[in-house]
């Protein structure tokens, strides 16, 4: 999705700067910025592909374990009862793709559980098993 | 006036002088309102349409609010209604009061008038404001507000009576002899001002602004008055803190801990020991040689923000704005049970991640409690009861991964409290995620005597029995050991029903 987005980006701005620096420089000058803008796309793309790669979560028993992270790894351990409330969102590319992003909220506003790109129906089922959960193991603050 | 508050079903007027204590909020923006008139005559008697209005204006919405505005107690419910084009009527359930704060201005001390603001457990924004009350029935009022207590026990004032009836407990609980935690000697506060990285902020620019005045008075003319917002609001918050801190007291009650605070505007909070998510001891450079520190707590419900959201309904409020070491822990063993777990240092490799902070970065944690320090220019020590803790992280950067070392965040509710365990080594940051969340689990599950009770049982323990509901619903509540539970009885039927 990400990646369809980044794709996206990438042909518009390797359009805009080739038709600048075409208009301006000559032809050239042209080619080589088109050709930095594809390379820039091309390595973000990779970045964007482990960083969703290095996005796995784990639902036990007590708590959701969300790690994301490539340079930064982070590794959030948010029990069920702590949970406020969940809150998943799509936006018109997510839509496009049928995907959506669910995310935890606490009462800390560092606790940073969020899970982008599940399929519909897995974000559906994420959402009332940790609602349920919630209000099974509510402890109160 | 007692008896006024005793005739349940009546309702009340605020104190007669509040439309006049009101426009004391409004005085500044009247002031330089005239102010600006009078500039704007070049000195001599301008329009005065602009104040005159807005005195006028402000005084008949004063009256015309103090007309529509009455209140009464009802029951167990604290009932408030004002408004006259926007009525808004507000119900307060006494079982659900978290806190009282009595609040006096300037105006309102002159006047011999307070004002109650009145906390709610759980909502943000529907807080209730008596503004204003005459000074004894605003305590008269808190009094009867807090009678019925959400947190302590049977014993809540009695003193080990095995039934305390409510009107022996008001009496007692009104005469209940005060305990100083802490206070702060105003000469103290005036020196921790004096020593803060502001002042010295504040006092360079005025060396740098004096020198440059020498050398080349045009430029350190349009510096100074480049600078002089900056200078107005660093001066501004000096003097904040100097007018808020003023005469600080920290009194033992059976709710909690009283704080009594305020130069020009006294205010008189309660931080109740349940609510507490974290503690903070700060010990900057500048104080060391003083030996003084400042404590800090967080407390849930306290939010005067509506927004919903993380971080929000969490406030943090100075415990103790600066005392020695000796304060610091007496309170410190008050609020989080005291047992300072094994502090351990993080191992040797995170001296070349870490160089200056190596030597203070220590942290540990018991069944209770994560501790942790950080920082050298700065040294903060963070509390955390596990029973509070949000979500437990480990975060491993680029530098740490190198090097084979993570640190582990424990979050407290709030915007951004939280112990670090930081720069451990991989196994150990492992070990901790899995021991921490383990450990706090367990604490939130069996919520063991909560230190409200130790505190007001002062050692005692009340034995488990059932004893008149506190929370009003019922005829009684069952009490085990140092905690209400959920089972209620009516006229020999027993229930549940939560607290």
């Amino acid at each position: 999705m990400r990646r369809a987005e980044l794709t996206l980006v990438t042909v518009i701005v390797a359009l805009a700067v080739g038709l600048i620096f075409g208009a301006a420089l000559g032809a050239l000058a042209c080619g080589i910025s088109v050709l930095v803008v594809l390379v820039a796309g091309a390595l973000s793309s990779w970045f964007v592909r482990n960083r969703f790669r290095a996005w796995r979560y784990q639902e036990r028993h007590e708590d959701l374990i969300v790690a994301r992270g490539v340079m930064v790894r982070r590794l959030s351990v948010v029990p069920y009862g702590r949970m406020q409330f969940v809150e998943v969102t799509a936006g018109p590319i997510e839509r496009l793709f049928n995907l959506s992003t669910v995310r935890l909220h606490t009462a800390a506003a560092a606790s940073d559980a969020r899970i982008p790109g599940l399929e519909r129906g897995e974000s559906a089922r994420l959402r009332d098993r940790l609602t349920e959960l919630g209000e099974s193991k509510a402890a109160g603050m | 006036m007692r008896q006024g508050l005793d005739r349940e079903g009546g309702w009340q007027r605020l104190h007669p002088l509040s439309p006049l204590t009101r426009i004391g909020r409004l005085a500044p923006v009247i002031v330089l309102s005239f102010l600006l008139t009078f500039v704007h005559g070049n000195g001599q008697q301008g329009p005065l349409y602009y104040p005159v209005g807005i005195t006028a204006a402000s005084v008949v919405f004063g009256f015309v609010h103090w007309l529509v505005t009455r209140w009464k107690i009802e029951g167990d419910t604290l009932r408030i209604e004002t408004g006259l084009i926007r009525h808004d009527s507000k119900r307060l359930p006494l079982a659900r009061i978290q806190a009282v704060d009595v609040v006096r201005p300037l105006l309102a001390r002159l006047l011999g008038v307070s004002e109650l603001r009145i906390r709610l457990a759980g909502s943000g924004g529907s807080d209730g404001r008596l503004a204003y009350l005459s000074e004894s029935t605003a305590l008269e009022v808190r009094e009867r507000l807090l009678r019925t207590p959400a947190a302590p026990g049977p014993v809540a004032g009695a003193g080990g009576q095995a039934a305390p009836d409510p009107a022996s407990a008001l009496s007692s609980g009104a005469s209940l002899p005060e305990h100083i935690m802490a206070s702060v000697p105003s000469g103290r506060l005036i020196g921790s001002v004096a020593f803060s990285g502001l002042t010295l902020v504040l006092l360079a620019i005025a060396v740098a602004l004096l020198v440059l005045a020498v050398t080349a008075p045009k430029t350190a003319a349009a510096v100074g008055g480049f600078l002089a917002v900056y200078i107005f609001s660093f001066a501004g918050g000096l003097w904040r803190r100097l007018a808020n801190e003023f005469h600080f007291e920290a009194v033992e009650a059976p709710e909690g801990v009283r704080v009594r605070r305020g130069l020009l505007q006294t205010v008189s909070e309660t931080i109740p020991y349940g609510r507490i998510q974290a503690v903070r001891k700060m010990e900057p450079l500048l104080w060391r040689p003083m030996g003084w520190c400042r404590l800090e707590v967080d407390i849930a419900g306290g939010g005067r923000t509506a927004q919903r959201g993380e971080g929000s309904g969490v406030v943090r409020k100075a415990l103790l704005p600066v005392g020695s070491a000796q304060d610091a822990w007496h309170l410190i063993d008050r609020l989080v049970g005291g047992t300072q777990p094994v502090m351990t240092p993080p191992p040797a490799q995170a001296r070349k991640k870490a160089p200056l902070s190596y030597h203070f970065l220590s942290a540990g944690y018991d069944k209770d409690h994560a501790v942790c320090v950080t920082g050298r220019v700065r040294k903060v020590t963070t509390w955390v009861p596990l029973e509070k803790s949000q979500s437990i992280r480990r975060v491993q950067g680029p530098v740490q991964r190198r090097l084979g070392l993570a640190s582990v965040h424990i979050d407290a509710a709030g915007k951004a409290t939280r112990a670090e365990f930081r720069d451990r080594s991989v196994a150990e940051a492992d070990d901790l995620v899995e021991e921490l969340s383990e450990l706090s689990r367990a604490a939130r599950q069996h919520r063991t005597v909560s230190l409200a009770e130790r505190a007001s049982a002062g050692g005692s323990p009340v034995p488990s029995g059932w004893y008149p509901d506190p929370s009003g619903r019922h005829e009684q509540r069952y009490w085990r050991e140092g905690v209400w539970t959920e089972h209620v009885s009516d006229r020999g039927a027993t229930a549940v029903d939560l607290l």
